[in-house]
């Protein structure tokens, strides 16, 4: 049984720098076919593969390239980041040496959750102790000519920030809003230039699988979501805590294991994520079937479904960055529904032009955030139907 | 004679609204055509075309909103999204590069619903009725709404207004409830202009556009350009209008209103009428603004003329203390000052170089102080009851008429600065068809001007009229000597930055126009005079820049400077839109209009004779020119109070 209280994460279990010491031997390409071969998809959500990432910016032929640890953890929900981040931060530090060693990257910047400043100082005396340890610096960790610095750097608050290129945007001084993708980051990142941008627990588990094998981790999960996942588990459940669990669990045997059993709904992947039914619990946590960051929040049987959604589109409306139309006027269009639902003043003819104003907003909007802004009410609306029209007036 | 190529300044705009980005660099460095299919018809494009340029190309259209043509990608209203096959969501084709053989759907049920949708939300937030708006029928909003049947507001539409319109500039006029959030005037700012004045804050249905800690437009650094209102889609940006209190002056008997034209207009509002760009209609104009009751229609390219009298003066001036007198504190190179975008431009961003701008005042102000002197004293009119109105291409005008030190004449040099798209209206609104006007003249002492006043409406037009007169008063050959038809082609062109040097191999008798400044040319045989131009004010703090690090523009001797892009004719007053082609367009009426007058020389100009024999007597730079047609400026420096 793994709680908040008694973790027994593997990363507890990790002999500290094995996975780099092997990232040395292996050399560049011997890093990123590692890599590749585990399978390893990105645990910030967006489950874009690692390895195919890595190639990616490792190809591209830039004097100056960069790898950005996004600690912008800002997912309703999530907070495995910051366990990672307290407890074993120089696994995060090590994925990004051996990131640098694989991309040839010259500058490490960890790009800290605004509300995560109180980790700040404990994380500058980690990375000083890796300077003066020569693991960081000229000839980083003994390897003539691969320089390489970690700093940090602080966002100030916007959930869009967790977009890379947003991140980006933001790390460049400017409003933090996502970039037009094509260009992407691997080719003009950070002022211009290759980067890699990659999330916490990805940087963690890489330096896992640099230490136990790529076999080793895809020997957990799924055929197309291997390896081990950290779980952030909230709501009406008797244990939440961050929970180590493989990818391809189901939606089931993640209650059972939380003590959630009688869920009447549980919402994956945060605002950004979708509500899942009790009639669909037999799904499978993974990026081919509900993909996740990591969030799970449990409604029990009590919980009034409008309150969810007006709760995660009123974090959307806040959260919006405003540049696009379907996102930034979408969404408060969308929470202006719900206040009609709730009064019983919405139509069930309304009700559907929203629905397909929705799916606008998933296919039109500029970035991930606006694309899964509506996915909650959306979700919502298709399984619990009866529970939130039960205060319509209906159609006339 | 590009300078593109030495300057490859890093533009201040966010990376990823660089244009650059996505263009230069997978078109230019890889070559090369890919195959794109656009609704099943197949075409082969240049690698890295945009989807939305492969439509266009094949007669495909696109709605658009965000995108222009001046400006760098945005890719924010969404309204140009296409389907490609085998990617989820739908996309930009603005701002999406073709690297790899694609195929895209252009109006399918997802594509078609979207742009509705987004339709129907930008009006959910756009208060105002159209019959109650200046842009109604110019409106890019509005025929998105047209083209997609819009009857009814899906989601709502706004009863009241969310916020106070900002009419604090002399030019610019900002009504947020408008605003549909293209950031069109943002990039027009930052990048088309670098000023920087705009710019998003706050998040979400919050965002809006705004200033320095939202302090009204008269109190921040804007130069009044107007550039960004000749990009806004909708009406939430516009000119100040002084149209009432101009037909007021016009019905009132106790009045004289004399309006003067300047060049641009007259190639340009004949697109208020529904012609082709850069059909000119100077003498249809001539006529339509008597009938709408101006008393007199003098032309600006008089005093484009004395200007270029005076500035060239000033020229000399300063040249010959630099080179015979070795007087080090002469600042060069001269500016010229004709650009009031400029002007203010320079006070705010480069103060410390203000000596180098040159004092002689713009064609419009000193017209406006030749009026309520000469004129009125010629005419027996007390200027008191002369009212001056200056028919612009221009909003910065605006602003510049209203600058406290233009009260030379003992009055308000010119009481209003009217935009081109303002007086399409007063001629509509009077009922006259413009284009089926009988041409008429300009009004005389003032009808005769030259081609090298035309002209000033192009960018490189003064520094062409200024060497059409320096070569011809210093060398004493004619100009068609050295160019066909005095045509000088280096200065021309849309460029951002030209630079040219002429070497000055003989020199001739000093002319009696400028005896009194100089005693012979001798010390300028064998000089190089080495001048350049820019316009718009992005490409302006290129040349500075360079000045001030020592580089080639250091040694220039005169720089044209226009604020806005392609000079006056692509004013901030106007007609809208504004691309490229229809500034050439309007350029080509210009030139035209230069190589049909019969004088093309400002010092030929008999009438600028007859003001130095009448009233100016002590000559170009004189102490009666220096009262009525130089004047100061003010060091603004960028810091807000």
């Amino acid at each position: 049984m793994i709680t908040s209280t008694c973790r027994n994460l593997t990363f507890e279990t990790i002999e500290p720098w094995a996975g780099l010491k092997r990232a040395m031997e292996l050399g560049q390409a011997g890093i990123i076919r590692e890599v590749t071969d585990s399978g390893i998809k990105g645990r910030g959500g967006a489950g874009f593969p690692a390895g195919v990432k890595w190639n990616l910016c490792a190809a591209a032929k830039d004097p100056l390239k960069y790898i950005i640890c996004n600690a912008d953890e800002g997912e309703p929900g999530t907070f495995k980041d910051r366990v990672i981040l307290t407890d074993f931060a120089d696994l995060v530090f090590e994925g990004m040496i051996i990131a640098a060693m694989a991309i040839k990257a010259t500058e490490g910047i960890l790009y800290l959750r605004g509300e995560y400043t109180y980790l700040r100082e404990g994380l500058e005396a980690q990375l000083l102790a890796l300077r003066v340890n020569k693991k960081l610096g000229e000839n980083a960790c003994g390897v003539k000519g691969f320089d390489f610095n970690i700093k940090i750097r602080m966002g100030s608050g916007a959930y869009v920030c967790g977009e890379e290129t947003a991140l980006i945007e933001s790390l460049e001084g400017h409003r933090g809003e996502p970039r037009n993708r094509p260009p992407y980051p691997v080719n003009t990142g950070f002022n211009g230039h290759s980067t890699a941008v990659n999330n916490v627990e990805s940087l963690a588990w890489i330096s896992c699988i640099l230490s136990k094998g790529s076999k080793w981790f895809s020997q957990h999960g799924t055929e197309k979501s291997t390896g081990l996942k950290l779980f952030s588990v909230s709501g009406d459940c008797d244990k939440p805590g961050v929970y180590e669990l493989p990818l391809g669990i189901t939606v089931a045997e993640l209650l059972v294991e939380v003590g959630g059993s009688n869920a009447k709904a549980v919402q994956i992947g945060g605002a950004s994520g979708r509500c899942v039914p009790a009639i669909e619990f037999d799904r499978k946590i993974a990026y081919e079937d509900i993909p996740t960051g990591g969030s799970v929040i449990v409604f029990g049987p009590g919980r009034d479904m409008l309150d969810v959604a007006q709760n995660f589109l009123e974090f959307m409306v806040e959260e919006s960055c405003g540049q696009c139309t379907p996102c930034r006027y979408g969404n408060p269009t969308l929470l202006e529904g719900v206040q009609m639902l709730r009064e019983g003043r919405c139509s069930a003819g309304y009700l559907k032009e929203l629905v397909s104003l929705g799916e606008t907003i998933q296919i039109a909007s500029k970035c991930g955030l606006g694309q899964s802004s509506a996915n909650a009410f959306l979700s919502i609306v298709k399984h619990f139907k009866e529970e939130i029209m039960g205060r319509a007036i209906g159609d006339a | 004679m590009s300078e593109k190529s030495i300057f490859e300044n890093i533009s201040r705009a966010p990376t990823s609204q660089r244009a650059s980005e996505i263009e230069a660099g997978p078109k230019g460095a890889i070559g090369g055509t890919v195959s794109v299919t656009i609704d099943g018809e197949k075409m082969k494009v240049p690698l890295g075309t945009t989807i939305l340029e492969a439509c266009r190309e094949m007669g495909v259209h696109i709605p658009t909103l965000c995108h222009h043509e001046d400006l760098c990608i945005a890719g924010v209203c969404r309204m140009c999204l296409v389907e490609v096959e085998g990617m989820r969501t739908l996309q930009a084709s603005c701002a999406y590069p073709i690297t790899a053989p694609i195929s895209i759907r252009t109006h399918t049920a997802k594509v078609r619903r979207a742009r509705r949708h987004i339709i129907d939300l930008m009006l959910k937030y756009h208060y105002g009725e159209c019959y109650a708006c200046g842009r109604n029928n110019n409106c890019e909003l509005q025929s998105l709404a047209k083209e997609y049947g819009v009857d009814y507001f899906r989601f709502g539409h706004p009863e009241k207004p969310m916020y106070e319109i900002d009419r604090s500039s002399h030019s610019v006029v900002r009504d947020m409830n408008k605003c549909v959030l293209c950031r069109r005037c943002v990039r027009t700012c930052i990048d088309l202009q670098e000023v920087g004045v705009l710019e998003a804050i706050h998040r979400g249905e919050k965002t809006i556009i705004s200033t320095y800690l939202n302090k009204p437009l008269g109190k921040v650094v804007c130069i009044n350009c107007g550039q960004c209102i000749n990009r806004c889609p909708t009406g939430a940006l516009r000119a100040n209008d002084p149209t009432d209190e101009v037909w007021a002056a016009i019905d009132d008997p106790s009045k004289h209103v004399i309006i003067q034209t300047a060049p641009s207009p007259r190639a340009g509002i004949g697109e208020c009428f529904g012609l082709e760009p850069g059909t000119p209609m100077t003498y249809q104009m001539n006529t339509a603004l008597r009938r709408c009751g101006f008393d007199k229609v003098f032309d600006t390219n008089f005093t484009a003329d004395l200007t270029i009298i005076e500035e060239g003066s000033e020229l000399l001036i300063r040249l010959y203390k630099a080179l015979v007198e070795k007087d080090e504190s002469v600042a060069l190179p001269q500016f010229t000052s004709c650009s009031p975008g400029w002007v203010k431009y320079l006070e705010h961003f480069y103060p410390e170089m203000i000596p180098n701008l040159s004092t002689a005042k713009s064609p419009q102000q000193m017209f406006g102080a030749v009026i309520k002197t000469y004129y009125a004293k010629m005419h027996n009119i007390d200027p008191k009851n002369i009212v001056t109105v200056a028919l612009m291409p221009c909003s910065a005008k605006k602003f510049e008429c209203n600058r406290p030190e233009m009260c030379d004449s003992g009055f308000k040099d010119v009481d209003y600065g009217l935009t081109t798209r303002e007086l399409g209206k007063m001629i509509s609104e009077a009922g006259i068809d413009l284009p089926a006007m009988p041409k008429s003249d300009f009004d005389d002492p003032f009808g005769t001007a030259t081609g090298s006043g035309v002209i000033f409406g192009a960018t490189g037009g003064v520094m062409e009229s200024a060497l059409r007169t320096v070569i011809e008063l210093v060398v004493g050959c004619k100009v068609e000597d050295l160019f066909d038809h005095a045509d000088i082609m280096p200065v021309r062109g849309f460029d951002g930055i030209r630079y040219v040097e002429l070497k000055i191999d003989n020199v001739g008798p000093v002319p009696s126009i400028v005896s009194h400044l100089v005693p012979n040319w001798d010390w300028l045989k064998g000089a190089t005079l080495k001048v350049a131009v820019a316009h718009g004010t992005a490409n302006a703090k290129k040349v500075l820049d360079d000045i001030k690090a020592g580089g080639k523009f250091s040694e220039c001797h005169f720089i044209e400077f226009m604020a806005c892009p392609g000079g006056c004719l692509g004013g901030g007053g106007q007609p809208i839109p504004t691309t490229p082609e229809i500034r050439a367009k309007r350029a080509e009426a210009i030139y035209a209009e230069d190589s049909a007058c019969e004088v093309r020389k400002s010092h030929e100009n008999p009438a600028i004779l007859q003001i130095y024999n009448e009233f100016l007597m002590e000559g170009p730079c004189g102490h009666l020119s220096h009262k009525l047609l130089h004047t100061s400026y003010t060091a603004r420096g960028k810091y807000i109070s």
